[in-house]
């Protein structure tokens, strides 16, 4: 209900049973389209980066971690940047998104042209991240603009499902590019710039800001017209997004980070270390499969649910890995992570699109989504910290606790979702 | 992408699809076609281009059957003696000892994976292990019967950007593999140290075939590591000293220093004198990321950046400060001194002439 009272914008949707939505809109399935074939893209850059930088070029695994750390925390701020643009002049979603995605490609040509240069490299990697920062919040907010509020989550679920479709895909083609060519590195730049390329053209064809528009809306409210670009100090006087975003961020810094999840299966179990690099493939996979109908189910019983019990999926993770048995805990491990993953980050941003006005929707989107990648930043490495204090186990047993206290508190601050 | 409509579709939205002018899906039916062209296109000019090579196995005339230098050759990604072909295995990189060779491959495909394989100095193919990630360094021990090698792994530490390395030890004698030797117990600064950020690389072994010496790095720091493998302990001896390698006397540790943070240039060569531990700058000014190889008591080759294209050349400088670096052979890299078949595994057998002639 919260999200009603503070927007009545959204009283005027479709008059459907909730979660039982027609077809998926097309700027969805286009956007979708576009992010699939962009990870295609970006994911085949990130496979041999380390190959082309470290073996092609010789750089040392600190230059490396140098490099590939660069700029990392700074892509969460550009997300606002990218929101804000976005919301500024009544919507520019999708120039904004493109201008990002089309910066992302042009930077595979930044790392065609740099050679061996660890500047231009650097400055490559910048760009992509850069384009990836700005893009995400517009691109968030068109989905929810061109959707049905009740159709929300298979919106984002959809749209989800396709993106890790393109990310597990990347990795393939870069592969096939390898093979074909005997370790030609740039051969593999220039088709990701192609990929990349296709992605902005799909985004340039087939999305349509005109898709928000031609949902029913009711006029701006005059009385308390919003800033043309509402800062985040504008947006967080929201009280639904000021608790959206706090439940976020309080649930993201009781996350450990997938990559610890990834270290203590592979120790506990003492996994084969040929099978580590798998591990996150598994855990994408269930992400795919799951993602849809979980999208689906939010959309019936409301996201706030969802999204809670999501997080208990992580909880019920830590705590077997506290108590860990065998094979059967590595799947069941991998299999939560998808859980949570499918019914935690599509959902968020229907649950949150859903409370937020149009006008200010993607800057609303950048502020949640900051403060959940800032907050997971900050939980990664409290966990690393207590680790290399007190050793893996005490450590998550810490995490569970602290995710257990987040998620009671959650429970409490987390607006409700379910549609009228 | 049709799987996903539904019955029940709202009118308005089977509309707009059913507008989607002709020519947007021809502009993209275009486009797609000309990018397509376009990456095939290059594929196949990468592709003949041959400038990548696919791995070969050594030639029959091929052995370590001379003292010498032998190195990576840039040009055909084979094992090569000074002057002589570039007969040997395709490795990435290579290293020996003794009677038998060590040579990191990467194998194609993602994730990376590395190939470790163990050769007799007819290059016959004694042993192969496959491991997670890319190359980064290898060494025999002198006696031949130790072998330690790391790959450098993506996304297996904590920070999502971070990086992980693995090292391997492989005992001849025995047949024992410690696939990584991470979980050895660490005393850093005279404490027991946990973390799970702790990395190892750049092992060099003790005559002994059990000491070796080695980088580790955790929070943030590299600290040069003495490990026993008999006894299964390790403990810091020094901060900031990575890649270290032993001289064949066994009193001095050849390695690179972190100088500078700009990350361009960090390193440095430095030796330090076991005995005491003082430690002396090398005259070699630029940044050397390579784990130093002495080519005999007195000299140190290492690969730098190569001049002129290439991608490395082997470089020679003198171990105790003096002296100037000396171009020793352009395009190569992982450079190793062999002794003659049945010499003693230390000592000052010669196999470098370059610091010599650098000096005249």
């Amino acid at each position: 209900m919260m999200y009603l009272a503070t927007t009545g914008r959204r009283t005027d949707a479709p008059a459907r049973p909730a979660g039982t939505g027609g077809r998926v809109p097309g700027t969805v399935l286009a956007l979708g389209a576009v992010s699939l074939v962009t990870d295609v893209s970006s994911e085949m850059v990130t496979a041999v980066l380390p190959l082309y930088l470290v073996l092609g070029l010789g750089l040392s695994p600190l230059q490396f971690g140098f490099l590939d750390g660069l700029f990392n925390g700074a892509t969460a701020l550009v997300r606002l940047l990218g929101g804000r643009l976005a919301d500024r002049g009544g919507g520019r979603h999708r120039s904004v998104a493109g201008a990002g995605y089309l910066l992302s490609a042009l930077s595979r040509l930044g790392l065609l042209l740099a050679g061996g240069a660890a500047g231009g490299i650097a400055a490559a990697l910048a760009a992509d991240r850069l384009g990836k920062g700005v893009r995400t919040a517009p691109r968030d907010a068109l989905i929810s603009l061109s959707t049905p509020p009740a159709d929300l989550g298979r919106a984002f679920g959809v749209h989800r499902a396709m993106d890790t479709t393109g990310a597990l895909l990347g990795p393939l083609a870069a592969f096939a590019v390898l093979r074909a060519t005997a370790d030609a590195y740039d051969a593999v730049f220039v088709v990701s710039f192609a990929t990349g390329l296709l992605g902005v053209l799909v985004l340039a064809l087939f999305v349509r800001d005109g898709a928000a528009a031609a949902l029913p809306k009711t006029p701006k409210p005059r009385a308390a017209p919003r800033p043309e670009r509402p800062t985040v100090r504008h947006l967080l006087r929201d009280p639904a997004l000021r608790r959206i975003t706090g439940a976020a961020a309080l649930l993201g810094a009781a996350t450990v980070g997938d990559s610890f999840l990834y270290l203590l299966l592979q120790r506990l179990l003492d996994l084969p270390t040929e099978v580590f690099p798998l591990l996150p493939l598994g855990a994408a996979a269930c992400y795919l499969l799951l993602a849809v109908p979980a999208g689906r189910l939010a959309d019936r019983t409301g996201r706030r649910t969802p999204f809670l019990v999501g997080h208990l999926a992580l909880l019920a993770g830590y705590l077997l890995l506290l108590v860990p048995t065998g094979p059967a805990t590595l799947v069941a491990v991998l299999v939560l992570l998808g859980v949570f993953y499918a019914s935690t980050d599509g959902v968020l941003m229907a649950l949150a699109g859903a409370a937020l006005p149009a006008s200010g929707r993607a800057g609303g989107l950048a502020v949640v989504q900051t403060g959940q990648a800032l907050a997971r930043l900050v939980g990664a490495a409290a966990f690393g910290a207590a680790w290399t204090w007190w050793g893996s186990g005490p450590a998550l047993a810490a995490a569970a606790l602290a995710l257990t206290a987040a998620l009671v508190a959650a429970r409490r601050i987390l607006p409700e979702g379910r549609p009228a | 992408m049709t799987a996903l409509d539904l019955p029940g579709a709202a009118p308005q939205d089977a509309e707009q699809e059913r507008r989607t002018p002709v020519w947007r899906l021809l502009v993209l039916g275009v486009a797609v076609l000309a990018l397509l062209g376009g990456s095939l296109g290059y594929v196949l000019h990468a592709r003949g281009r041959g400038g990548a090579h696919r791995a070969v196995a050594a030639d029959a005339s091929f052995a370590l059957d001379r003292p010498g230098l032998y190195y990576r050759d840039a040009a055909t990604g084979r094992v090569a003696r000074e002057s002589g072909p570039a007969g040997g295995p395709s490795c990435d990189r290579f290293h020996a000892g003794g009677e038998r060779s060590l040579c990191l491959r990467a194998l194609p495909g993602t994730p990376a994976r590395t190939e470790a394989v163990v050769y007799d100095r007819a290059f016959t193919r004694l042993q192969s292990i496959t491991v997670p990630g890319v190359p980064n360094r290898a060494r025999v021990s002198a006696s031949g019967n130790l072998l330690s090698w790391t790959a450098f792994a993506v996304g297996d530490s904590y920070a999502a950007s971070g990086f992980s390395t693995r090292t391997s030890v492989l005992d001849l004698r025995s047949g024992y593999l410690i696939k990584s030797i991470e979980d050895i117990p660490l005393t850093v600064d005279g404490a027991r140290h946990h973390a799970a950020d702790v990395n190892y690389w750049g092992v060099s072994f003790a005559a002994d075939d059990n000491r070796f010496y080695a980088t580790v790095s955790t929070g943030g720091r590299t600290h040069l590591v003495e490990g026993d493998l008999a006894a299964w302990s390790a403990r810091t001896l020094r901060e900031n000293v990575e890649c270290p390698s032993l001289s064949p006397d066994g009193t001095r540790i050849a390695f690179k220093k972190k100088v500078s943070d700009d990350p361009a240039a960090p390193w440095r060569l430095y030796v330090l004198d076991l005995d005491g531990l003082r430690e002396h700058p090398l005259a070699e000014t630029r940044s050397v990321d390579d784990q130093a190889a002495w080519l005999d008591g007195a000299t140190l080759g290492y690969a730098l950046p190569g001049g002129d294209g290439r991608s490395t050349d082997i470089w020679t400088v003198p171990a105790d400060g003096t002296g100037a670096p000396v171009l020793r052979v352009p395009g190569a890299s992982s450079p190793v001194a062999v002794q003659a078949p049945g010499a003693a595994p230390a000592g000052n057998a010669a196999a470098g002439s370059g610091h010599t002639a650098g000096h005249g």
